[in-house]
C-alpha cells in the first residue's frame, strides 16, 4: 500500500519521502531468481506473442479455407497442416489459444475479486453476512457447475462470451472465498487491525486498505492458478460443445475436433493439445514460483 | 452433537432442496424437450406431441411452476419422473449409479494410495531427485485436462494393440463387450481390459494432486516441534517421520480424500463419455443433449447429496483421526 | 570429577553465517548451568547442536563429548542411541512439542521403549509413575488424555516426564518455563529440580530470563553475539560481574524488589547481526566503556577469576552493577488526582463456551470477567497485572470496544459507554489510543511509517499530516527521515516506538498499554520503558497498564490491580502492594517472581500455589481464590474456611491506598 497520489505530492512538497517502497521489487526479484519463475514467465510471453502476433505473419486467417488441402499433414504452406474443411491448423489453433487466454484471463480476475470482496466481508463481519455468503457459495459448491454451464450454453452464442466468462466466474470463486474468509477472521484479530477499529477507521475502509492488501499474496497467487483453472475448465466445455460457440473456436473445440481425426491425421490433435498443455504448464510455474516468492519460507507447490 | 448433527443436516436438506430445485427450473426454461420431436419423420401432429410432452410432464405450454410442483411431488415419493425417451428416470440412474461408483472407487483408490506415497516420499528427501521428478511430473499433468489426457490415452493404446501387441489389449469403449461366452475368467479378463484406461486416465490426475497435498502437509509438520521432541526421544528419523509426521500429515489428506469422492461422482463425466461407459456422468451430458430435463434434474439431486455426504464424511473422518477436533 | 558434557570450541553456521561462534562449557553431575542471552545469540542453536537435531544445512564444527564420547561426527545410530537416553531435552512451546494426536501416556512410553526392552503394558505402567513423579493428579487416568487437553504447565510437565524417562545424565532445558505464567512457572522449576534430584542429572538450563538463572543455576554462561561473553560461578557472575554487557544486562531489568521510580539503564542500540559482525568486539558498538582498542579484534575469554572468565580488555575497570539498597519503606507517597479519567464500575463480561472444532456446541459460559472496579485518575498510571485466562485482557478489550457493558458501568473522560452517540465515540476514540504487544503485528507490514502514522490523522480529519509525523518521530526518538521505511526495516524495540507514536498522533489524555514491552529483549525493553515514563510527564498522560510482568508493573505504575478468574484480587498504590501485599494470591504471584540476585533468591521461601487456574466457566463458589489458596490449606480452621465456601469477598480498604478481596487479608513480606 502506497501514497495515493495527491498525497505523494504534497508528502514531497513537505520533503518528508526518501527512498522507494521496495516491496514490488523484492518480490520481483526472488521471482525472477528462481528458474522456475523465469521459464515459467518466459514461456507464458511466448505464448501471448505467438497467439497475438502470430496471426499477422500466417498467410491465412482463421475464417480462411483452402480448399485444395483437406486435411494435409503440415507443409511450408500450412505450418501445422489443414483441417478436415480445409482450415489452416495454425491460424485456428492461435484464434483458439487467443480466446482461451483472454477467457482464462478474464474469468480468473473476476472470480478472484468475488472472492476476495465476498470472503473479506464474510470475515469481517461475520453474523448475517457470513451466513448468506457461506449460504450461497455452499449452493454454488453443491450445484454442478458443468450442468449450468451446459445448460446455459446455447447463451453463449454469437459473440457473447463475456456471458460465459461471468458464468465461469461464477463457479469459480467459492473455495478461495472461504480460505479469504479464514484468513480475515484470524487477519481481523491481527492488532494492526484491531488498532485501526481503535483509532476509529470505519469497517469497510480496514477491510480495503487493511484486509484485502494483506491478502494479496494469496489473491495474487490465486489468480494465476484460476487462469489455469478456468482455461481447462473452458477447453472441456467447448470440448463438448458447451463453451464457446461456433463460429468462434476455442482450445476445446479444436481439440474435440481432432481427436476424431487424430489417429490418422496426428497434426490436427498434437499441435493443439500441446500448445494448451503448454501454456497451462506455464501459468501454473509463474503462480507457483510468485507463491515462493511472496512467502520465502514456505516452499510450498501444489 | 445430536442437536448439532440435526441442524447441519437440515441445513444440507435445505441446500439439496434448493440446488435441485435451482437445476429443474434452469433445465425446463433452457432445454426444449419439443426440438426433439421437430426432426422426426413423418413429422408427428401438434396435438400428438403436446399429449406426449404433458404425459412427461415436459410440455413448455404447462407453466412452469405448475411443472415444477408435479415434479417435486413426484420427487418427494421417490419417483424422478420420466425421460424423454418415456422410461422410467429411477431405473436408468440405479444402473448407472454403480458403473459410475465402480469407476470412482477403483480410480480414487489408486490415485489416493499412489499420490500419498509419492507426496511422502518426496517430503521426506525434500529436493531429492524423487522431489524434483515428481513434482515436475505432476506439474505436467496437472496442465493436461482430463479430455486430452483421455485421448492422448486412447491414441496410445490404439498404437500400442496395433504396433506392441499385435491384438486387441487395451479396450477403449464401453464397459464390457457384449456377447462374449468365454465363461467367468474370460468375463473378468474383458472388465479388467476395459477398466484399465479410464482408471488410469481418472487416477493420473489424482495422483498429482494428491502427491502434492501430501507433500505440502507434510512438509509442514517435517518442521514442527514434535517431531523433534520424537527425535530428542531417541527415534530415528524414519521412525519418527512415519510415527510421527506421516500420521500426523494424514489427517488432512484423507479428509480431502472423502472430500473428492463427493465431487468424483460427476467428476468422472469426461472419462465416462469419452471412454463411452455408461455411468451417471455420461448420462448428464447425453440428456442435456437430448434435453432430458427429469434426468438433468435428477443427477443434480444426485451430484448435491454425494457432495453434502462426502462433506459430511469428511468432517466425521476428521473427527476420528484428530483427537483435537473430536468432540468429547 | 569428570564432566558428563563437554563441549570445546562449538561454532555453528547456517549458509556461512555464523549463529554459534567457539562456545566452550562442561556440566558435570548435578550441576546446573545456566546460558543466558536475548534473542539471536545462539543460545537455542548451541543446545541443538549438542543433541544433533540442527535442521540440514547447519555446518557444525568443534566438539561435544558426552562421557567422553564424541558426538559431533557421530553416526545417525550413534546418536539416536544417547538421544532420550543419556541426554535428553525440555523444549520450550509445550503445545507444539507433544504430537497432538497420539495419547500423553503412550508418548512418554515411547520414550521408555526406544531405549529399553520392556513390553508395551510395563512401559505404559512406568508412564504413569513418572506422570506422578512430576506431580500430574490422577497420573493413570490423565495418561490417557491428549495433549491437548492439558494446560501449558502440565504439558510442560509431561516434557520433563518424558525428558527423565531413562534416567539421563543430563537434561538440556531450552526455554522451559518462557511460555508459562509466572505461578506456574515457579511449580515446573520446582519439579524440574525434583527432576534433578531423582536423576541426579546435570542440566543445562537456556534461558533468557536472568532472574530464572539466580535461583536455579550453579554457573552461567552469558551469550552474546553467538559467543560467550563471560563465564562463572552465579555469585561471580552477578555480583563480581567483568563484562559491561552483563553490567548492562543487569542494569536494564526492572525489579519487583526495588520501588521508586529511578530510570533503568538501556543498552544502547541493537545487537549486531550475525552476518554482519563488527571487526572487534561484537558489544563494543553499545558499550559504555568503549576504547579505540575495542574495534581492533575480538577479545578472548580472560581468566578474571576462579573458574570466572570475560570478554573484555578492560575487566579490570569493569565496575559491576549495582542494584543499591532495597528502598526505604514509606517513600514519597503522592495524594491521588482528583480528575479521574477512567471509571470501571462492576464489570461483567461472559462468553458463551463451544466445545469441539467441528461440531460446536454450546456447553456453557465463560465468566471471563465477573465483576471489577478500578479507577483512573489524570496523569496517574494504572497497572493491571494477571496471569494468562485472569480477565485482564476481556476488562481491556470492553474499555477499548467502548459499547455498552453487558452489566455494569465504564465511564471514559466523563461519558458513560451506555450512552454514547456514534459522534461522541468517535470522538473518545480521538482522546484513548491504544499501543499492543507485538509491534510488528500492530503495525500493518504494507504501510510505510508515514503511512501507518497518518492512518489516525485522516480518520480524524486532519488532511497534511505531513509535519506531525515528523514531529512524532522525533518525540519517540526516531529519525523522521525514516517515515518512507517499512515496519520490517526496524528492530522490534523501534517498532514499538512507532506504535507508541501512532497512539500519540492525537494527542490523546488516555493511553492504554496492552503488555507493550514484554515481546522485547530486557535491553531494548528498558528504553521504551524510560521512553513511557518520560512521556507520560511531559504529555500528562494517563496510562492503563496492562502486563503479566510485575515487575516492570512496579517500575511503571502508581498504582495496581491484580486479577485473579475474573475479579480484582488486590488493587492499591503500587509500592504497598508490593511490599507488604494483603491477599494470599498476590502474596504468591509476587513470591513467584524470580529476582536477579542469586543469595536473595537462594533465601527466598517461594508461596507454591496447587494445580492449575481453575475453569472460568466454572468458577469456586464463594471465593474464587479459596482451591489454591495455601492460606484456606493450612493456616485456616474448619470454621473460618466456611466463609471462604460461602461468601464472595469484596475488596475492601485496608490502608490509605490499598485494599483486597480477602475475608482474612493480613501483610506479609514476600519480594
Amino acid at each position: 500500500m502506497t501514497l495515493s497520489e495527491e498525497e505523494l505530492a504534497e508528502e514531497l512538497r513537505d520533503g518528508v519521502m526518501a527512498g522507494a517502497p521496495s516491496r514490488t521489487r523484492l518480490i520481483a526479484g526472488r521471482f525472477f531468481r528462481s528458474g522456475q519463475g523465469r521459464l515459467g514467465f518466459a514461456v507464458l510471453a511466448l505464448m501471448f506473442l505467438l497467439a497475438f502476433a502470430g496471426p499477422l505473419v500466417s498467410p491465412w486467417s482463421y475464417l480462411d479455407k483452402d480448399f485444395t488441402a483437406f486435411l494435409q499433414p503440415p507443409s511450408p504452406g500450412h505450418w501445422f497442416g489443414t483441417l478436415q474443411t480445409g482450415a489452416d491448423v495454425f491460424a485456428v489453433t492461435l484464434r483458439g489459444m487467443q480466446k482461451s487466454l483472454v477467457v482464462g484471463l478474464l474469468a480468473a480476475l473476476v472470480s478472484t475479486a468475488l472472492a476476495a470482496v465476498a470472503g473479506a466481508f464474510a470475515g469481517y463481519f461475520l453474523g448475517w453476512t457470513d451466513r448468506t455468503v457461506t449460504w450461497v457459495s455452499d449452493l454454488l459448491l453443491v450445484l454442478p457447475a458443468f450442468l449450468v454451464l451446459a445448460i446455459m450454453s446455447p447463451l453463449f452464442g454469437s459473440g457473447q462470451w463475456p456471458l460465459f466468462v461471468i458464468t465461469l466466474a461464477l463457479f469459480l470463486w467459492m473455495v478461495t472465498s472461504k480460505v479469504v474468509r479464514g484468513m480475515t477472521i484470524s487477519t481481523k484479530e491481527r492488532e494492526f487491525i484491531q488498532a485501526a477499529r481503535y483509532m476509529g477507521v470505519p469497517p469497510v475502509r480496514i477491510i480495503f486498505r487493511h484486509v484485502i492488501p494483506n491478502l494479496s499474496s494469496l489473491l495474487i497467487v490465486d489468480a494465476t492458478l484460476n487462469v489455469s483453472t478456468a482455461i481447462l475448465t473452458e477447453t472441456s466445455l467447448s470440448y463438448f460443445g458447451f463453451g464457446i460457440q461456433p463460429p468462434d473456436v476455442s482450445l476445446g473445440t479444436l481439440i474435440a475436433d481432432g481427436s476424431r481425426t487424430a489417429v490418422y491425421a496426428p497434426w490436427t490433435f498434437w499441435f493443439v493439445a500441446g500448445l494448451l498443455v503448454v501454456t497451462v504448464l506455464a501459468v501454473n510455474l509463474v503462480g507457483d514460483a510468485l507463491r515462493d516468492a511472496f512467502d520465502p519460507s514456505s516452499k510450498r507447490a501444489r | 452433537m445430536a442437536g448439532f448433527l440435526a441442524r447441519r443436516l437440515l441445513n444440507y436438506a435445505v441446500l439439496v432442496v434448493v440446488a435441485a430445485s435451482l437445476a429443474y427450473l434452469l433445465a425446463a426454461t433452457a432445454l426444449d424437450p419439443r426440438s426433439n420431436y421437430a426432426d422426426r419423420t413423418p413429422k408427428p401432429p401438434a396435438a400428438v406431441v403436446d399429449a406426449q410432452l404433458t404425459a412427461l410432464n415436459l410440455n413448455d405450454r404447462t407453466p412452469l411452476l405448475q411443472r415444477y410442483a408435479t415434479w417435486a411431488a413426484g420427487v418427494l415419493h421417490g419417483d424422478f419422473g420420466r425421460s424423454v425417451g418415456g422410461t422410467p428416470v429411477n431405473d436408468d440412474l440405479r444402473r448407472r449409479v454403480g458403473v459410475t461408483f465402480r469407476l470412482v472407487v477403483l480410480g480414487l483408490v489408486c490415485g489416493s494410495l499412489l499420490g500419498v506415497l509419492a507426496g511422502a516420499l518426496a517430503a521426506a528427501r525434500q529436493y531429492g531427485w524423487f522431489d524434483r521428478l515428481s513434482t515436475g511430473l505432476s506439474f505436467v499433468v496437472l496442465a493436461v485436462p482430463v479430455v486430452v489426457l483421455a485421448n492422448m490415452l486412447i491414441l496410445a493404446a490404439t498404437w500400442a494393440n496395433e504396433h506392441v501387441f499385435g491384438r486387441q489389449v487395451f479396450l477403449v469403449s464401453g464397459e464390457h463387450s457384449d456377447g462374449l461366452d468365454t465363461g467367468f475368467w474370460g468375463h473378468a479378463l474383458d472388465r479388467l481390459q476395459h477398466l484399465v484406461l479410464p482408471t488410469v486416465s481418472l487416477s493420473v490426475g489424482l495422483i498429482a494432486v494428491f502427491s502434492r497435498y501430501q507433500r505440502n502437509m507434510m512438509l509442514d509438520v517435517l518442521g514442527a516441534d514434535y517431531v523433534r521432541t520424537a527425535m530428542a526421544k531417541g527415534l530415528s528419523r524414519g521412525k519418527a517421520l512415519i510415527r510421527h509426521a506421516l500420521r500426523t500429515a494424514l489427517i488432512p489428506v484423507a479428509t480431502y480424500f472423502a472430500f473428492t469422492f463427493g465431487t468424483l461422482l460427476t467428476g468422472a463425466t469426461f472419462t465416462e463419455k469419452i471412454f463411452g461407459w455408461h455411468g451417471l456422468g455420461e448420462q448428464l451430458i447425453n440428456s442435456i443433449f437430448r434435453n432430458d430435463v427429469n434426468t438433468v434434474a435428477a443427477i443434480s439431486l444426485l451430484a448435491a447429496i454425494a457432495v453434502l455426504c462426502a462433506s459430511l464424511a469428511a468432517d466425521l473422518l476428521h473427527a476420528a483421526l484428530d483427537p483435537r477436533v473430536r468432540a468429547r | 570429577m569428570s564432566p558428563v558434557l563437554d563441549v570445546r570450541d562449538l561454532s555453528v553456521s547456517f549458509g556461512g553465517v555464523p549463529a554459534v561462534r567457539e562456545v566452550s562449557c562442561a556440566v558435570r553431575r548435578g550441576e546446573v548451568l545456566g546460558i543466558v542471552g536475548e534473542s539471536g545469540s545462539g543460545k537455542s542453536v548451541t543446545s541443538a547442536a549438542v543433541m544433533g537435531l540442527l535442521p540440514p544445512g547447519a555446518r557444525v564444527t568443534g566438539s561435544v563429548r558426552l562421557h567422553g564420547r564424541e558426538l559431533i561426527g557421530a553416526s545417525a545410530r550413534e546418536l539416536t542411541s544417547c538421544r532420550g537416553k543419556a541426554m535428553s531435552m525440555v523444549f520450550q512451546d509445550p503445545l507444539s512439542a507433544l504430537t497432538p494426536v497420539y495419547r500423553v501416556g503412550d508418548q512418554i512410553a515411547e520414550a521408555v521403549r526406544v531405549h529399553q526392552r520392556v513390553d508395551k503394558e510395563a512401559a505404559l505402567v512406568r508412564a504413569v509413575q513418572l506422570l506422578d513423579l512430576v506431580g500430574i493428579p490422577r497420573p493413570s487416568e490423565r495418561a490417557l488424555a491428549f495433549p491437548h487437553e492439558f494446560s501449558g504447565g502440565m504439558r510442560q510437565r509431561v516434557m520433563i516426564a518424558m525428558a527423565i524417562a531413562n534416567d539421563p545424565d543430563v537434561i538440556i532445558c531450552d526455554e522451559p518455563t518462557t511460555a508459562l505464567d509466572v505461578t506456574v512457572q515457579a511449580q515446573v522449576l520446582e519439579v524440574l529440580k525434583k527432576a534433578q534430584q531423582k536423576t541426579g542429572a546435570a542440566i543445562i538450563m537456556i534461558t533468557h530470563d536472568l532472574g530464572v538463572v539466580a535461583g536455579f543455576a550453579d554457573r552461567v554462561l552469558v551469550m552474546y553475539a553467538g559467543r560467550p561473553v563471560e563465564v562463572g560461578g552465579v555469585d561471580d557472575v552477578y555480583y563480581r560481574t567483568r563484562m559491561p554487557y552483563t553490567v548492562g544486562l543487569l542494569g536494564s531489568i526492572p525489579r519487583a524488589d526495588k520501588g521508586g521510580r529511578r530510570p533503568l539503564t538501556p543498552i544502547e542500540g541493537n545487537p549486531p547481526s550475525p552476518a554482519a559482525l563488527p571487526p572487534g568486539c561484537p558489544f563494543a558498538p553499545r558499550c559504555p566503556m568503549r576504547i579505540d582498542a575495542c574495534e581492533e579484534r575480538e577479545p578472548p575469554l580472560f581468566e578474571v577469576g576462579e573458574g570466572h572468565r570475560a570478554a573484555c580488555i578492560r575487566w579490570k575497570e569493569v565496575a559491576p552493577y549495582d542494584a543499591g539498597a532495597p528502598e526505604v519503606s514509606g517513600s514519597a507517597r503522592r495524594e491521588r488526582p482528583p480528575r479521574a479519567v477512567l471509571e470501571v464500575r462492576g464489570l461483567v463480561k461472559d462468553y458463551p463456551l463451544f466445545k469441539g472444532a467441528l461440531f460446536r456446541r454450546r456447553i456453557g459460559t465463560v465468566h471471563a470477567v465477573a465483576g471489577v472496579d478500578f479507577d483512573l485518575r489524570q496523569g496517574e498510571t494504572l497497572g493491571l497485572v494477571g496471569e494468562s485466562g485472569s480477565g485482564k485482557t476481556t476488562t481491556l478489550t470492553q474499555i477499548l470496544e467502548l459499547a455498552p457493558p453487558q452489566q455494569g458501568s465504564i465511564t471514559v473522560l466523563g461519558h458513560d459507554t451506555a450512552r454514547l452517540d456514534a459522534a461522541r465515540r468517535t470522538g473518545i476514540r480521538r482522546d484513548m489510543q491504544v499501543v499492543f504487544q507485538d509491534p510488528l503485528a500492530s503495525l500493518d507490514p504494507r504501510m510505510t511509517v508515514h503511512d501507518i502514522l497518518a492512518e489516525p490523522l485522516h480518520t480524524h480529519g486532519q488532511r497534511r499530516p505531513g509535519r506531525r509525523i515528523a514531529e512524532l518521530l522525533s518525540l519517540v526518538g526516531l529519525d523522521p527521515s525514516h517515515a518512507a521505511r517499512y515496519p520490517q526495516d526496524f528492530s522490534g524495540g523501534q517498532r514499538q516506538r512507532i506504535a507508541i507514536a501512532r497512539a500519540l498522533a492525537l494527542e490523546p489524555r488516555l493511553l492504554v498499554l496492552d503488555e507493550p514491552v514484554s515481546a522485547l529483549d530486557v535491553s531494548i525493553q528498558a528504553g521504551v520503558i524510560n521512553l513511557l515514563g518520560s512521556l507520560r510527564d511531559r504529555l500528562g498522560l494517563s496510562y492503563l497498564f496492562v502486563a503479566h510482568d510485575l515487575a516492570v508493573v512496579r517500575h511503571i505504575a502508581d498504582r495496581v490491580a491484580v486479577m485473579y478468574l475474573g475479579r480484582i484480587a488486590e488493587i492499591g498504590q503500587v509500592d504497598a502492594v508490593y511490599r507488604a501485599p494483603m491477599h494470599p494470591y498476590t502474596q504468591a504471584l509476587l513470591s513467584a517472581i524470580p529476582l536477579p540476585d542469586p543469595v536473595r533468591e537462594r533465601a527466598r521461601d517461594r508461596i507454591l500455589l496447587e494445580g492449575d487456574l481453575p475453569s472460568p466457566a466454572d468458577p469456586p463458589t464463594g471465593c474464587r481464590f479459596r482451591t489454591r489458596c495455601p492460606k484456606f490449606r493450612a493456616e485456616l480452621t474448619g470454621d473460618e474456611r466456611r466463609l471462604c465456601v460461602d461468601v464472595e469477598p469484596e475488596v475492601r480498604p485496608l490502608g490509605a491506598d490499598q485494599g483486597a478481596a480477602c475475608h482474612y487479608a493480613e501483610r506479609r513480606d514476600v519480594v
